[in-house]
């Protein structure tokens, strides 16, 4: 958090906006980035019973385009898009020969030749880099436009109304618009209408929006007219900090915590982004980077598990500490974990033995020397009242 | 820059001690701000001894947690009840209403003036 942290990242496109909000900027993925801007708890509140607003113009995001841009996804990545159809999103994974996770990744169809990959700010460097080289001869071009886009979120159960309430925001059907899908709108910049990209995507676990933007012309006054026409609906500037809180209760995985380049995606419970049948545009069978790993990971009983686990006392998990049994007989180790601040309790994720991880199972987490008793529950850990 | 009142005394591991008998400890607002907020606050109880420099509770936020640290040799005389049923009192106050323990001392540890500790925290 020193001056000379600082000045070692890349400032967002909405830097000056943080800094008269008097947010705490913390280096993130070689961005500076908003932590919080008062309250963590209260910012997390706010998503869960209003709005929040974030800034992740830090996350990559890398067009592929050109006439074999779908079959080019379906042999970069593990799961199936040339099939998809324009304006739906999908989650997925880019992985490595071996079967283990390079990243997790959103992929939205934006026309019949154009994708728009959305990767972690932390792997930007070696997602662009293995899509680059995945391209081989196939008519398609890989294009990074992270620095040019400003990426703001809108979530919580107000987001749709603050959206509507957005002066200058031009969007038909958002109400219709469905999970895992985008629509293109405006947005007037002094009298001028901008192209806004709107996502019903998120990673709080509420209902919510994703609004890409160029960063120079519509970031800001997108940012400041989302910010003031939310505020009568309860929404508040949301940093990382309660990004982090939210997306642990409602069980999603986090780059660096529950994947990484030591897991496959069976591993993580999340084995259905993988279509291991996937054909080519005649019907073969179609090989992809990680098929031939992922296919025995995917006929073999793993070796851990993801599982979701609730203290039953106060002291929260950690990253990195050890699962053991009640008597301490070591069965894994914490990905995640925090003070659920909207259920009250120590909530963690963990990678234990597939014999340890049936829900109920009693098990312990030796929180620094001292064994503190949780339990096995099912993922997510929070679940929107609507959903 | 987080407030450093210039009457306390501090240690490195960031708590404040108030003088007097007993002396009254808490953390600093440079530490409360980094931790954000505080849900869960485990102090020892009234009538244990505590050694300067070793842990002697922690101090739990959403984000991370923090161990306390005893500035003194002595022995736990109260514990801010308030505080530990509403540990948001160390964020909203950290140099009043959120104290966390007075401890009657018997020998006092290494402390930091206000000055030498603004200069630890790169004031």
């Amino acid at each position: 958090m020193s001056e000379d942290a600082a000045a070692a990242t890349r400032p967002s496109p909405l830097h000056d906006e943080h800094v008269a909000l008097g947010a705490t900027l913390v280096p993130f993925a070689g961005w500076s980035m908003p932590l919080r801007y008062g309250s963590d708890l209260a910012e997390h509140t706010a998503v869960r019973s209003a709005a929040g607003l974030f800034d992740l113009s830090h996350m990559a995001e890398i067009w592929v385009l050109g006439p074999d841009a779908g079959a080019f996804l379906d042999r970069a990545l593990v799961g199936s898009f040339a099939g998809m159809a324009v304006g739906r999103a999908r989650y997925t994974m880019i992985c490595v020969e071996s079967g283990a996770v390079l990243d997790d990744l959103i992929v939205y169809r934006l026309g019949d030749e154009q994708y728009l990959v959305v990767a972690n700010a932390a792997n930007h460097d070696p997602v662009l880099a293995a899509l680059t080289e995945r391209v081989g001869d196939l008519g398609v071009s890989v294009e990074d436009r992270t620095d040019t886009t400003a990426l703001v979120a809108v979530q919580g159960p107000r987001a749709l109304e603050i959206l509507q309430a957005t002066p200058g925001l031009v969007v038909d059907g958002l109400p219709d618009l469905r999970y895992y899908a985008a629509l293109e709108a405006t947005f007037e910049v002094d009298g001028e209408p901008l192209p806004v990209l709107i996502a019903r995507t998120g990673y709080t676990g509420e209902d919510g929006f994703e609004l890409f933007v160029d960063a120079a012309a519509t970031g800001v006054p997108l940012w400041r007219a989302l910010l003031a026409a939310g505020e009568a609906f309860g929404l508040v500037p949301a940093g990382l900090a309660a990004r982090d809180s939210l997306r642990l209760e409602a069980g999603m995985p986090l780059y660096g915590h529950e994947l990484d380049l030591t897991v496959t995606p069976y591993a993580a419970g999340l084995g259905r982004v993988v279509k291991l049948d996937k054909t080519d545009a005649d019907g073969a069978p179609l090989e992809f980077v990680g098929r031939t790993a992922l296919y025995a990971r995917a006929h073999s009983a793993p070796a851990r598990v993801l599982v979701g686990l609730v203290g039953d006392s106060r002291r929260a998990a950690r990253q990195g500490y050890d699962v053991t049994t009640r008597s301490g007989t070591h069965v894994g180790h914490v990905t995640s974990g925090a003070p659920s601040p909207t259920l009250g309790v120590p909530i963690a994720m963990a990678y234990v033995t597939p014999e340890a991880s049936a829900e109920g199972t009693e098990l312990a987490v030796d929180v620094r020397g001292r064994l503190e008793p949780v339990h096995v529950v099912p993922l997510p850990f929070y679940r929107r009242p609507s959903a | 820059m987080s407030e450093i009142p210039t009457d306390l005394q501090y240690t490195a591991e960031h708590e404040w001690v108030a003088s007097g008998d007993p002396v009254t400890v808490g953390i600093t607002a440079h530490a409360a701000d980094a931790l954000g907020d505080v849900v869960y606050l485990e102090l020892p109880e009234v009538g244990d001894a505590v050694t300067a420099g070793a842990v002697c509770g922690e101090i739990e936020s959403t984000k991370s947690v923090s161990e306390l640290f005893s500035p003194v040799d002595g022995t736990v005389v109260e514990v801010n009840g308030a505080a530990v049923d509403d540990p948001a009192m160390v964020n909203a106050d950290p140099y009043g209403a959120g104290w966390l323990i007075k401890v009657s001392v018997t020998s006092s540890g290494p402390m930091l003036s206000a000055e030498e500790y603004a200069t630890l925290v790169g004031g």
